[in-house]
């Protein structure tokens, strides 16, 4: 279910960090600033942590229909989640 | 102990049950009714005298398998055509098939008798006897079967066997001095359960048959209560068997697996649970018919087999899919289903298999290839691996729609916890052995991105995990 921002945030870091640490990829610290390409999460781990937090969360915000602007940077990405959980609580 | 007289290969099946001998002391038996083989010497189940059908072209349409079980052996020999429906088949395929086969005559038990072409004759068949015989059974009609493909979607295609290719792999042996009495999870309706009747019926044996419905506990309980020695189905049978409690009051001889990968954790786990029984997995389909077995129970089968066999069976791995030709596959595609066999004579079954130290081991089938950016997944290799965990019962991986990669590998597990309402730690707790095994024997992109626990799987109507 989609919740406030402080638990989206923190629901999204926690599933980098399991991702990052079943997959043993040495994770850059997680600020907003930081680009994902340079967080050590390649695209496979990006696909893992997406797909958990849907069932985390309840809800993809990349599965639209019109076109998705992919995150760029660590920000970027949870704000994306943040959106789309206030979207749908709207 | 007495010989059977050599292959009678050209011979009915109603002449090859007689010639395996002592049919009083057999019967075959459905969930609510039950024939001795002898009563068939003198009596029918069928509403008019079976050499009236000469010649037909039949379909057999039941609700009942021990009706079906009768039409099969009081048919061939006598009809042209036989198309044995399996339960299930939509009205709407029936009538296409009845059409594309040429049928002028439909089998039915009361239970079907609104199935099918109004305009067609109709002759009932019983699960028991109705009438006696007025003349000895005819037996020379080089009879037809066609038997239906098990394909999930569209119209099954229809496959031209003949009895000989259907028993090519059963062989004439020593009659056991202590009679078998077989069992299948398969409807006989279908290549795998007919394969196990046609064993039953020309080994000496007896047979009880499944019931549409019937849980694996309670039909376990059943062939238990009636003494079955031989019992085969898929690996997801087994899986779901080794779950119930009567498995445990239950002793049989021989175990066969077929229709599905056999890997090893079913096969370790049957070997603990049934320490007497020889354990065999079979490779067979619909197109190919039965083409080994296996007995040292060991998944996947030894390179050796790949190549010319003994019994006329031979095999080839082409673009990594294995390839069989022998006497004992279907001989065509009754309608426009395509080519059967390649230039060579060879059908490729589409089963994909990768050679590791002198073993070919299963890893999927070609059409079910799950696509991780790219990378392509086998979903029953990874299923293999899950499946070692001793607390998985049995589990089944698909790919799932992902934005970044297009899928991923998303797998369904029914795992035996110590408690019913386990607690989350012990449910985290295994998704994280599950996913270091996976992580042991499997490249990254197949090692699953979702583990969800589920109570049950799904098997379909052919025993196979419905996917």
């Amino acid at each position: 279910m989609p919740g406030n921002s402080i638990q989206i945030r923190s629901t999204v870091l926690a599933i980098c960090h399991d991702v990052a640490k079943e997959q043993r990829i040495e994770l850059a610290p997680l600020a907003d600033s930081l680009l994902l390409s340079e967080s050590g999460l390649d695209s496979l781990c990006l696909a893992v942590i997406v797909a958990r937090l849907e069932d985390s969360l309840g809800f993809d915000p990349f599965d639209t229909d019109g076109d998705v602007e992919f995150p760029v940077t660590m920000g970027d990405f949870i704000r994306f989640y943040e959106n789309a959980a206030a979207a749908a609580g709207a | 102990m007495r010989l059977q007289q050599p292959a009678p290969s050209g011979f009915s099946l109603w002449r090859r049950m007689d010639i395996a001998g002592n049919l009083s002391g057999r019967w075959l038996r459905g969930a609510d009714a039950g024939i001795r083989l002898d009563a068939l010497s003198s009596s029918s189940g069928l509403s008019i005298q079976p050499h009236r059908l000469r010649g037909k072209s039949v379909l057999v349409v039941t609700q009942d398998q021990l009706a079906a079980a009768l039409a099969m052996i009081e048919l061939d020999g006598v009809v042209r055509r036989l198309l044995v429906c399996p339960p299930g088949l939509s009205p709407e395929h029936c009538s296409s098939l009845i059409s594309a086969a040429g049928i002028d005559l439909i089998v039915c038990d009361t239970a079907s008798a609104h199935i099918g072409d109004a305009g067609l004759e109709r002759v009932t068949v019983h699960n028991r006897m109705i009438a006696q015989l007025e003349a000895d059974r005819e037996t020379d009609e080089p009879t037809e079967w066609i038997l239906l493909t098990s394909g999930t979607t569209g119209r099954p295609k229809m496959t031209v066997h003949t009895l000989p290719g259907l028993t090519g792999a059963i062989g004439s042996r020593t009659a056991p001095q202590i009679p078998a009495v077989w069992s299948t999870f398969y409807d006989i309706r279908r290549y795998g359960g007919l394969q196990i009747f046609l064993r039953a019926m020309l080994g000496g044996g007896s047979m009880i048959l499944s019931s549409a419905g019937e849980g694996a506990g309670a039909f376990l309980a059943r062939t238990g209560s009636h003494g079955v020695t031989h019992i085969s189905g898929t690996p997801s049978h087994w899986r779901a068997s080794l779950m119930s409690a009567p498995v445990r009051q239950f002793a049989p001889r021989y175990i066969r697996l077929s229709g599905e990968i056999a890997d090893q954790g079913i096969l370790d786990r049957l070997r603990a649970a049934f320490r007497e029984a020889d354990i065999a997995h079979a490779f067979a389909s619909t197109e190919a018919g039965v083409a080994f077995d296996v007995k040292d129970g060991l998944a996947g089968f030894p390179a050796g087999l790949v190549g010319r066999s003994r019994d006329g069976v031979e095999m080839k791995v082409e673009n990594g899919s294995l390839r069989i030709k022998s006497p004992r596959t279907a001989s065509r595609y009754l309608d426009e289903g395509g080519e059967l066999r390649d230039a060579d004579g060879f059908i490729d079954t589409g089963d994909m298999v990768e050679l590791h130290h002198g073993r070919y081991h299963f890893v999927g089938r070609r059409d079910g290839l799950i696509n991780t950016g790219g990378l392509k997944v086998h979903p029953e290799e990874i299923e293999a691996v899950i499946n070692l965990h001793p607390r998985v019962r049995m589990c089944c991986v698909r790919g799932r729609r992902n934005p970044i990669v297009g899928a991923i590998v998303s797998a369904d597990v029914v795992a035996e916890f110590d408690r019913p309402d386990h607690a989350t730690d012990a449910t985290e707790a295994l998704r994280t052995e599950i996913i270091e095994i996976c992580k042991k024997h499997l490249a990254r992109h197949k090692i699953p991105a979702v583990i969800r626990f589920v109570p049950a799987l799904g098997i379909g109507a052919s025993g196979k995990l419905a996917r």
